[in-house]
């Protein structure tokens, strides 16, 4: 697979063809959430309304659990889950946080961003953040 | 002749409009930077132009991974509000300008810039919060509008000095449009955030003071950013910084800067604003 120079970015997860291609139905899935109709099917039976969909059990199963980072890592743009939490009718904190490493409360995250946000010391490649 | 006036540059967090339509402003976490609009939006009120050229891009509303263009002008006669999954916003339906939309067109593809064309887009808070933020809560928008929506969420988005030749490109387009009227450019989006991933909720505050004052005195040094530069230094939404240059683009080469503001947090973003005047 092609690598490309933002790889060495910690973190963070661009939607590339790589992703387009493996996220593709799990981002058309929650595209879909943008219509009434929809969002109300989908809170009737969450399962039965992701199987019209032919996306992988995994990603199903994140959905249905909410797990954002797995989504993401699962080809999701946070665009995109952007209208699971907004569905969910929380604010869309509570999803960031949840991704964070590690992961923080809605609280936790708000309070991080009214100090100033995450630093970006520390935060710009795999190697100065150690995780390289 | 048309007449380009002003440019301005501001963040479009859907948090600002939730915000106002949910009448929330007066809250510690919101009123600072409601007081920081108040010269802002002073000054539109004193200019407002007949058309706005409104740079934004759809955040998985209108277009998806099924079909998005790079940059694309609307040349409808109106704009619905969009519903992004928690039904629209109740702010009013903004009004096009077909005419000189589709000179807009037809000057920029004549001078290579291939543009898609869309009469069918309801517009989401790229374009609707900005409008917010300069106009408040008014029963119809003081402005016709033409919306210029760029790709900034698929890889590879534009480039920063495609973006401001583009910019460039629209001043030829609005200086050979026959009709005696004033148009404003806005660049939407920013500034640096991170919304997705484990590095959730990065700022950066050096680079976009860099970037602000860059757009004043050096706007050239803003297009030679590559997108890796913004990935890393603003965030993967950061990147949305390059719309901003196609509004500077479209400027004089020497700009006065009428009212910069900056504030951090809004939602997950460092929040910027900025009114440049042709010098």
């Amino acid at each position: 697979m092609i690598s490309r120079d933002y790889d060495d970015v910690p973190g963070t997860y661009v939607l590339d063809s790589r992703s387009y291609r493996k996220g593709y139905h799990l981002n058309m899935f929650c595209m879909s959430l943008n219509k009434a109709e929809c969002r109300e099917e989908f809170a009737r039976d969450e399962m039965a309304y992701l199987q019209k969909f032919p996306m992988t059990d995994e990603q199903r199963q994140a959905v249905l659990d909410r797990d954002y980072i797995r989504l993401l890592q699962l080809g999701a743009n946070v665009y995109y889950t952007f209208k699971i939490v907004s569905h969910d009718r929380q604010p869309p904190q509570v999803m960031y946080g949840k991704m964070s490493s590690p992961p923080m409360s809605f609280e936790e995250f708000q309070e991080m961003m009214i100090n100033g946000g995450r630093p970006i010391d520390g935060n710009r490649s795999k190697k100065e953040s150690g995780n390289g | 002749m048309a007449r380009l006036v002003a440019g301005m540059g501001t963040s479009h967090v859907p948090g600002v409009g939730a915000a106002m339509d949910n009448g929330k402003t007066d809250e510690p976490y919101w009123s600072e930077l409601f007081s920081g609009f108040a010269p802002l939006r002073a000054w539109h009120a004193e200019n407002v132009p007949d058309v706005t050229i409104i740079v934004f891009n759809d955040h998985a509303t209108s277009m998806a991974l099924n079909h998005y263009s790079t940059f694309m002008m609307g040349v409808a006669e109106s704009f619905q509000p969009a519903d992004e999954g928690w039904g629209p916003r109740k702010v009013p339906v903004v009004q096009g300008h077909p005419e000189l939309a589709w000179h807009l067109v037809e000057s920029l593809i004549l001078d290579e810039f291939d543009m898609a064309v869309t009469a069918d887009f309801d517009v989401d808070h790229g374009l609707t919060v900005p409008m917010s933020i300069a106009y408040d809560q008014p029963d119809a928008w003081p402005t016709r509008v033409i919306p210029l929506c760029v790709n900034v969420i698929q890889h590879p988005q534009p480039t920063a000095l495609r973006c401001y030749k583009l910019g460039q490109a629209i001043r030829r387009a609005i200086d050979s449009f026959p009709e005696d009227i004033t148009v404003g450019i806005w660049g939407t989006g920013g500034l640096s955030h991170q919304l997705g991933g484990e590095r959730a909720g990065v700022v950066n505050p050096d680079f976009d003071r860099m970037f602000l004052d860059n757009l004043v005195r050096d706007p050239m040094a803003n297009t030679r950013l590559t997108h890796t530069d913004f990935i890393r230094e603003a965030g993967s939404e950061g990147i949305e910084m390059i719309m901003w240059n196609v509004m500077r683009g479209a400027l004089d080469e020497k700009v006065r800067e009428v009212y910069r503001l900056y504030h951090i947090p809004v939602s997950a973003t460092a929040y910027g604003a900025i009114i440049l005047e042709n010098d």
